[in-house]
């Protein structure tokens, strides 16, 4: 679907969802991503950031980028390029992979799907097509296909989800597991439900070919009424995501191939990923730079906070004493988590001085007068956000 | 036989967030409950299966947010969902909306009068400007103003010192404020009658007061000074029910090694050389501990469980005394479906907010009056919410539950007492007028509870059925709760110490009171203090 106006050259693209998501985006918030018209929010939100905890909601995700990498050397291919090793990975699996440049730099993050032997879906924020390009010279028979334009995604998070789906009479849907996908069809058209997403909590993807995504959404609708679905944006994502500690680009981390300067990046080690690299495997882009980066410890690494007070470390700098004078690092997300009550953070924190006091100084405003506090903060190793509910198989049915 | 180091009388969840301080510093703990379950007015029911009611209080905002955090009500499964907004209904079927966003709801108000819609703000920023000064007192025990020890002259100086930042003209305008009627206090800045009703109704809910008594304007500002989240006068569900916030607190007790007996009435507390020594059950058993805080009303705690002559002179009297008296009821309703009301758009947000029955401040009065006569409203004020609405495991998919607070309801009849027909006949009040604005009503019960201020006391155990442990009135406040000299929960008798609602700083679910008390006690036994500081966003 496309805009209509003289000016629609300009006009951001529409997602196989606008129409419907634009009826329910009552304070028109809208923003882009990656071309696409894309909310930000569509009522508020605190409101669809609840609703994620407490109910149900739906993500736009049809502006992903979606590729279908396909043929005898696929795997090969990606096993290259990729830190985590998938030569394990089953059909109907879902992994979660970081892929670096030469230098062990992350230039992105995203999800591989096996659907077959020969057959992959990668999904990531940001267009990575030219790299994927790059990563397959020299193996042949491989074949990559951007899916984007053509597949409508939607992320149905929350507690209730499940219900959702079994209402709307997905067999079998109570034996996916996390990280399992499985292939269905809706009113004869391929759709592959995925148990993943950003949120920490039980939820799921919905992929389907763009023309049948309002009438995946009519269903999903249908069978939400009584189950409190509600689209959530950008806005409600973010909150939900520093909850489960997942990492943002631009906010935890600066893509590589687009950082102007020298380790303005990151490592998988910086970012506290390093369970995603398996230096088992022989040979993967970024090897010998990260074995370095591992031994030599990483410069700074991203730490979750715990911190004193409610006002958000928004933008603030950690030191290692209350007098301000030694700054070991600097917050990249920050916010009042409703859900857990505690005031939350990530932070990029120099690695040697982990272990020492670690205090913030946070500035906030109160009309129009500017106001700061030192406070203490504690490192915490588990999301601030995993329930139980989000593992459970078959979940908790409403 | 086991000796507790302190027995808490009542497994309401200001007596259970008392025992969990005092367990996390290390004393032994028993929380008594006379019920076969605990929560007392915090309590999520399957009266009618497949539905749950939040049969007593039903919303929450009060609840301290530092103390949630503190003890980790969120992994003992606590979350609290702020809902959206109020729709009131005036006499004439005309309705207001108070819309969670600041657009909407001034176009809202500007519809109906721009003069009001400019009004608001000003409201707001003096409610505000109000609510700040209260709500840094709700984790501190107020100081007694006869004292010249050390620590209430500096609360006390900590005090007019809060005060004293308001400025001079807002100092006059606070006190006159603490003693002005709700409806007087709302002429200064309204016009329109229904805009008035609206933001009146908070003046009288709990309270044996009317829109128009003295003290009013006061309980309008304790029930709007409370947060979700930083959000000030924003209301929240618990989900699950508010036992929900009872079983997490209760959950933070057993963690720290704390006990619960539940079905275990308490005929006396035991007072022995004048001190507190243990409790008699109803069954005759004898439990002891060194320490016996009450979380029962100041008037139950007083003239039922304890003897007149282990009291010292005048306590009985001002027990017997203290203001506790019955003026709400409760409704609480399964629907088989989502009732759809009068003069509303189809908004899906704002029919799933709170509806407020108000009719004018007229209507309002006159309810009073009716109680005043020892007899309900034909046309009460009626606070309902849906809770099903935003929570999914409160009824079925579909079907919903629907809490419906009465103001007012006496505690006892000009023609005698409540029977089981009369309360029929109260609740058909209540159903009738919901009626009214939402034909078809009716048509969608399924089951219904109803609660006089008669079923309240015999079940909760709260004296006449009061809400709030008592009248939120300046006479019953700060350090005169809940009598002038026992304000710091530390009781007459030696050992024995008072943690509900009757204490500062009063009736709501906000864990203070018993978190207050659980400070002094262990000052008292110079344990270290285990009770956070409040986590104010007025700073």
């Amino acid at each position: 679907m496309n805009n209509q106006s003289k000016f629609s050259d300009e006009q951001p693209k529409l997602s196989p969802f606008h129409e419907r998501q634009a009826e329910l985006n009552i304070r028109d918030a809208w923003s882009v991503w990656n071309g696409y018209k894309f909310a930000d929010y569509y009522y508020e939100a605190e409101y669809e950031y609840f609703c994620i905890r407490n109910t149900c909601g739906t993500y736009d995700i049809s502006p992903m980028q979606k590729y279908l990498i396909e043929g005898k050397n696929a795997e090969s291919m990606l096993n290259r390029m990729v830190t985590r090793d998938i030569s394990n990975l089953k059909i109907n699996r879902v992994t979660y992979v970081l892929w670096c440049t030469n230098e062990g730099r992350v230039i992105d993050d995203g999800t591989i799907f096996k659907l077959d032997a020969e057959k992959f879906m990668l999904t990531c924020g940001s267009p990575n097509l030219a790299w994927l390009k790059k990563a397959s010279y020299g193996f042949d028979n491989v074949k990559i296909e951007d899916l984007t334009d053509n597949l409508a995604a939607l992320s149905l998070q929350g507690p209730t989800s499940y219900s959702v789906l079994s209402k709307m009479g997905l067999s079998d849907i109570d034996k996916l597991k996390p990280f399992d996908f499985m292939t269905t069809d809706l009113d004869g058209v391929e759709l592959i439900v995925s148990r993943t997403g950003f949120t920490g909590d039980l939820g799921y993807e919905l992929w389907i070919e763009a023309s049948a995504g309002i009438n995946l959404w009519d269903k999903l609708y249908a069978a939400g009424e009584n189950y409190g679905i509600q689209p959530y944006g950008e806005a409600a994502t973010n909150m939900a995501r520093l909850e489960a500690g997942f990492i943002m680009p631009y906010m935890e981390f600066n893509e590589a191939l687009k950082t102007v300067n020298f380790q303005h990046d990151q490592t998988p080690f910086e970012l506290n990923l390093g369970w995603l690299v398996d230096f088992k495997k022989p040979i993967f882009n970024g090897k010998e730079a990260l074995i370095q980066d591992k031994k030599n410890k990483p410069k700074y690494t991203l730490t979750k906070l715990d911190i004193e007070g409610n006002k958000p470390a928004e933008a603030s700098y950690i030191y290692s004493e209350k007098e301000c004078k030694n700054e070991i690092g600097y917050v990249t997300s920050a916010m009042w988590s409703p859900a857990v009550k505690a005031n939350i953070a990530m932070a990029m924190i120099k690695t040697e001085y982990l272990d020492d006091e670690l205090w913030v100084e946070i500035y906030y405003e109160k009309e129009l007068r500017q106001y700061d506090k030192v406070v203490r903060c504690q490192v915490k190793d588990k999301p601030f956000w995993m329930p139980e509910r989000a593992k459970l198989t078959p979940p908790e049915k409403y | 036989m086991k000796k507790y180091d302190a027995i808490i009388i009542g497994a309401g969840h200001n007596g259970l967030t008392n025992a969990t301080y005092l367990a996390k510093a290390g004393l032994n703990t028993l929380v008594i409950e006379k019920n076969d379950y605990i929560g007392g007015a915090a309590v999520t029911r399957e009266l009618h299966e497949g539905w749950f009611y939040s049969n007593c209080s039903y919303v929450c905002s009060m609840m301290r947010q530092s103390i949630h955090r503190d003890l980790n009500l969120t992994k003992h499964g606590l979350i609290l969902v702020p809902y959206l907004g109020t729709v009131t209904f005036g006499d004439s079927g005309d309705t207001i909306s108070v819309y969670h966003s600041e657009g909407p709801y001034y176009n809202e108000l500007r519809a109906r009068s721009p003069h009001d819609a400019d009004a608001m703000f000003r409201l707001q920023a003096d409610l505000n400007r109000y609510a700040q000064l209260i709500r840094k007192t709700l984790m501190r025990t107020p100081p007694d103003p006869t004292s010249f020890k050390p620590r209430d002259v500096k609360e006390l100086i900590f005090l007019a010192k809060e005060f004293g930042a308001l400025g001079e003209q807002e100092i006059y305008e606070y006190i006159r404020f603490f003693t002005m009627s709700a409806a007087e206090f709302l002429d200064d800045y309204f016009e329109d009658d229904l805009i008035k009703a609206a933001m009146a109704s908070p003046g009288i809910i709990g309270t044996a007061l009317g829109v128009y008594s003295p003290g009013s304007a006061y309980i309008l500002l304790h029930h709007v000074m409370g947060d979700v989240d930083g959000s000030i006068g924003a209301w929240g569900l618990a989900r699950g029910g508010m036992g929900a916030i009872s079983h997490a607190i209760a959950g933070a007790l057993q963690e720290h090694g704390g006990e619960i007996r539940t079905n275990s009435p308490v005929q006396k507390i035991i007072v022995k050389n004048k001190k507190a020594v243990g409790v008699v059950l109803e069954s005759g058993e004898e439990v002891n501990a060194s320490i016996i805080v009450s979380n029962l009303d100041a008037k139950r705690t007083f003239t039922k469980i304890m003897e007149k002559d282990d009291l010292p002179d005048g306590i009985y009297d001002k027990a017997k005394n203290f203001k506790i008296r019955g003026s709400s009821g409760k409704v609480n309703i399964a629907l088989s479906a989502l009732p759809k009301f009068n003069n509303l758009p189809e908004n899906k947000y704002i029919n799933r907010g709170g509806q407020n029955f108000s009719g004018s401040l007229k209507t309002m009065e006159k309810a009073y009056d009716c109680w005043k006569r020892g007899t309900w409203s034909d046309d009460p004020f009626i606070e309902s919410v849906i809770p099903s609405a935003w929570d999914p495991t409160v009824a079925p998919p579909g079907k919903h539950w629907m809490s419906n607070f009465i103001q007012y309801c006496p505690a006892e009849l000009a023609d005698g007492p409540w029977t089981p027909e009369k309360r029929d006949q109260f609740g058909q009040t209540v159903v009738d007028k919901i009626e009214r604005y939402s034909p078809g009503f009716k048509d969608l019960i399924v089951h219904m509870e109803v609660r006089t201020p008669h079923e309240i006391e015999k079940e909760i155990g709260l004296t006449e059925g009061n809400i709030f442990q008592g009248e939120l009135t300046i006479d019953q406040l700060l350090f005169n709760r809940p009598f002038p000299g026992y304000s710091q929960y530390r009781m007459p008798v030696k050992n024995m110490y008072m943690c509900g609602s009757s204490t500062h700083p009063g009736g709501g679910v906000s864990s203070a009171c018993g978190a207050n008390s659980a400070r002094e006690i262990l000052m008292d036994l110079r344990k270290p203090n285990t009770v956070p500081e409040d986590d104010c966003y007025d700073e």
